[in-house]
């Protein structure tokens, strides 16, 4: 019986994300995704075992009624620009989760030696990437949630030190696998594990966070898989790979929107670049005030909005479809350009202009905004540095040479509203600020917005 | 060497169902476009929360004296399944925001 369960569980889980390659779908997915879970979770409670009573019942029962509260209130409440957050503490829930069920494994097996040496091996290995998922997304969460301590912690020597603690923790499993010492030896794999996990994400730096996250999600499915083998159940496998898979595409893309390997990422960003110091362009700038900004948006045809870090970091995304609304009722047609890695994981930027009601169809990819920028008559640049900056096409000395951006300077006129002229996370300036054809409109992303609407608003 | 051998040859029904299911997952994630890449990654995420189905199974198969054992995997179960619970939940918040039809 729980094998035909089980069954139907694979199916949904596999349809389900297969419902997500499109918006209208979406929804549907999640709920066939979250049916397949709940057969799953069915399967495993009916299935034959070795103690059906009462008291093993109520420990499984009272866990699931406590975690079900916990967890619609956490979903029921979250800001949608803490998302971010909210998915690397879960995720790493899931890590801890495989943790603990690998060390009563293994705890178990010391009790009762098993002959199977693979066996052991995985339960190692998921201990050890489940322990790297916790804490490293525990460290992602504190980094996200702005703590200061956490910005970029590295010494020199860091990655030294991260592939000796490496070496330590698989020489310690081969020793505990091949000699049988005392249980305690599990004890400091585990600690070392925990340890190496924040290690692993310290020396990244908030910009680097949709990798990161990416990353950690995929070593996540990639335990939930092992503990799949580790119990003989096939829907964990299944479910684990999926995840994996997802975390690892998403992680290729996010490099790929950066052009950068995962292992300079790992390293800790553009600081292992070397030719920091390129150029750097010089000149003078031209600012725009309030009333001519107003007027240029408002009497053009078409208007190109592109989103990033400091949009989301002001929160200011329902400014934006303020703004949006004054134009469009005035025929003024505007799209929002989003870079892959705008926001601070996969695809943020888009939750965030869709919680403020954006239309989606209204939010435009890389390649399609760089088709349309030639006849764009403003684009307006709202907390984005380094993915437009012409550098990347320009300049092959640049660290950023290489990267997919957004042309936007082929558009009639650019308008970059931005803090103030610091260089962005690549620590290069953007020679865009100094082309002809482009203005700036200094300020913090919510306050600029608010006074541009409020200037729009006398039109 | 040998070793290796013997485990892949008595280990293949499940060999075969890793490959296929590596494959399956690319194939479907790469086809989901990048403005519901945040929803995907919550969603998948609520997925991995799978590994609570051990925590059931080891749970059913201890001992009821056997507290520590009990303790630790309820902790296990506790844990995963805010992850899923959590997950399943926010994921569907952020989708219906998307679905215009809903939202009218």
């Amino acid at each position: 019986m729980e094998k035909i369960i089980f069954l139907f569980a694979a199916f949904f889980l596999v349809w389900g994300l297969k419902l997500q390659s499109n918006p209208e779908s979406a929804s549907k997915g999640n709920n066939y995704a979250a049916l397949g879970m709940f057969l799953s979770v069915l399967g495993a409670i009916i299935m034959p075992s070795d103690y059906p009573i009462l008291n093993n019942f109520l420990w499984i029962i009272v866990p699931l009624l406590i975690s079900s509260v916990i967890g619609f209130f956490i979903a029921k409440k979250i800001e949608m620009t803490s998302m971010p957050q909210m998915v690397s503490i879960f995720n790493g829930l899931g890590g801890l989760s495989a943790v603990v069920l690998s060390f009563v494994e293994i705890y178990k097996l010391s009790i009762t030696p098993s002959p199977d040496f693979y066996y052991k091996i995985i339960l190692f290995i998921s201990l050890f990437i489940g322990s790297v998922a916790f804490t490293g997304s525990l460290l992602a969460f504190a980094k996200l949630d702005g703590y200061k301590w956490s910005e970029k912690i590295a010494f020199s020597f860091q990655h030294i030190f991260n592939q000796l603690l490496l070496i330590i923790i698989f020489f310690l499993i081969y020793y505990y696998l091949s000699f049988n010492p005392a249980f305690e030896y599990v004890y400091i794999i585990l600690f070392l594990s925990l340890i190496y996990g924040v290690f692993f994400v310290a020396p990244i730096g908030g910009a680097d966070m949709p990798v990161v996250i990416s990353l950690l999600n995929s070593f996540t499915g990639l335990t939930a898989a092992l503990t799949g083998i580790i119990f003989d159940n096939k829907v964990m496998l299944l479910g684990g790979i999926l995840v994996g898979a997802a975390g690892t595409i998403l992680t290729v893309l996010m490099c790929n929107a950066m052009n950068r390997s995962i292992f300079n990422v790992i390293i800790g960003g553009f600081s292992s670049s070397g030719n920091k110091k390129s150029k750097g362009a010089q000149g003078d700038v031209k600012e725009i005030n309030d009333s001519d900004f107003a007027i240029q948006l408002y009497y053009s045809k078409n208007v190109i909005i592109i989103p990033g870090y400091g949009l989301a970091v002001a929160q200011a995304q329902k400014l934006c479809k303020e703004i949006q609304e004054i134009l469009e009722g005035n025929d003024v047609d505007v799209k929002y350009a989003i870079h892959p890695v705008a926001g601070r994981m996969p695809g943020h930027m888009n939750v965030l202009l869709a919680e403020a009601d954006v239309d989606y169809s209204k939010l435009i990819e890389l390649e399609q905004a760089n088709d349309e920028f030639k006849s764009t008559d403003v684009a307006v640049i709202v907390g984005a540095n380094d993915v437009v900056n012409p550098d990347a096409i320009d300049d092959s000395s640049s660290p950023l040479f290489g990267m997919p951006i957004l042309k936007v300077w082929e558009a009639k006129q650019t308008i970059v509203l931005k803090r103030s002229m610091s260089a962005g996370y690549a620590g290069v300036q953007n020679p865009l600020f100094f082309r002809s054809n482009n203005k700036m409109y200094f300020g913090d992303a919510k306050e600029s917005l608010n006074r541009l609407s409020s200037e729009l608003k006398t039109l | 060497m040998e070793n290796i051998l013997d485990f892949l040859i008595s280990n293949e029904v499940l060999i075969y169902l890793l490959l296929f299911t590596v494959l399956l997952g690319f194939e479907v994630i790469s086809k989901v476009p990048s403005i519901l890449h945040t929803p995907l990654m919550s969603g998948a995420n609520a997925i991995s929360g799978i590994v609570i189905l051990g925590a059931i199974i080891l749970i059913k198969n201890t001992n009821p004296d056997n507290y520590i054992v009990l303790f630790l995997a309820s902790i296990a179960l506790l844990v995963g399944s805010i992850n899923v619970f959590g997950g399943f939940f926010v994921t569907d918040r952020m989708l219906k925001m998307f679905n215009k039809k809903n939202k009218k």
